[in-house]
């Protein structure tokens, strides 16, 4: 029996996708292709000193294609692309149908096939639900959910807060 | 102290009083109908507000996956007419399904403990089980707070352990 209750947002793990520094800031967030805030707060984020964690954390109802656009992120982790992907996705929210995402995979120089076999795998759908299992476990109820030092920010984020934890410019 | 309260919602242990509500086909909803089964009533302020359609929307999210593989109904509650309720389901692409305590206007939120002075439902959850007693409840600190999906699986854990103390 699945279970969804409560436990701590887990802390940074072997399989979370991060980059950054080494010694800046740790911001983990729980974040969706399609959510607006999410691409804001992704802009102020890139700008900062700071090393991100992405976890998945997509509401269907909000986002039809917050789900689909995920698994293009994944399937291109799978060939060593996921922050190339997770750029290009925020780039453009407009344009997350199949054919979009066929386009952003050959912008990167993916192997289409497999990108196509692996977005839609069970392997990358699990993937996809663990990362909104620990969050909605953590209590994440909105997107963007930022994790800095523990402290949990749901909503909007303002620059302020990134300074505040220390994040300077690149 | 059991059975409703000005205080909070209806606490773990009470009977559920009789109510009736409406669903969305205009049929009644009562009492007789949470028998037999283990039930989340999720009592959300108004339709298409902002925190409600968060909310409806991450709880959908849980309900088929995790939910119903437990055997457990989960129905929407508000103040909102039936056909209002509809709408807003089907903005969202939903499936959780709607009551409506539309008229006499909050009657059933009053009988749970969980109509705001403001005139529509507090944000509050409660879980039925199959013998119609109120396994867990609990309402969020303002009608403004989201409580989380775990909430859900908390009180559905202490309901399975005996306890439903929010």
């Amino acid at each position: 029996m699945t279970d969804l209750s409560s436990a701590p947002l887990p802390g940074l793990c072997a399989q979370d996708h991060v980059r950054g520094p080494d010694g800046a800031p740790l911001v983990i967030v729980y974040g969706d292709f399609e959510c607006p805030y999410c691409a804001a707060a992704e802009a102020k984020l890139h700008g900062a000193r700071l090393r991100i964690a992405f976890r998945h954390f997509p509401v269907r109802s909000s986002h039809p294609r917050a789900w689909p656009a995920a698994g293009a992120a994944e399937a291109a982790a799978l060939q060593g692309r996921f922050w190339e992907m997770h750029d290009l996705l925020f780039a453009d929210q407009g344009r997350l149908e199949d054919p979009h995402l066929w386009a952003r995979a050959r912008t990167l120089g993916l192997d289409l096939d497999r990108f196509d076999a692996d977005r839609r795998s069970p392997l990358v759908a699990a993937r996809i639900r663990g990362d909104f299992e620990s969050g909605v476990r953590g209590g994440v109820v909105t997107t963007p959910t930022l994790v800095i030092d523990g402290a949990v920010h749901a909503g909007r984020i303002e620059a302020q807060l990134l300074e505040d934890h220390g994040a300077g410019e690149p | 102290m059991s059975g409703p309260s000005a205080d909070g919602p209806i606490r773990a242990g009470s009977p559920v009083p009789e109510f009736t509500l409406l669903r969305e086909d205009g049929t009644e909803f009562t009492r007789a109908d949470l028998e037999g089964n283990t039930t989340v009533l999720v009592f959300y302020p108004f339709a298409f507000s902002p925190v409600c359609t968060d909310q409806i929307g991450l709880y959908e999210e849980v309900l088929g996956d995790y939910l119903a593989k437990r055997g457990v109904s989960m129905y929407g509650v508000s103040c909102d007419a039936r056909w209002s309720q509809t709408a807003f389901r089907e903005k969202l692409g939903v499936g959780i399904a709607q009551l409506s305590d539309f008229e006499p206007k909050g009657a059933a939120c009053r009988a749970f403990g969980v109509y705001h002075p403001g005139g529509f439902p507090q944000r509050a959850l409660v879980i039925v089980g199959p013998d119609v007693v109120v396994g867990w409840s609990y309402q969020a600190p303002s009608p403004g707070d989201l409580p989380g999906a775990n909430l859900i699986f908390d009180g559905l854990d202490a309901v399975a352990a005996g306890s439903g103390t929010a």
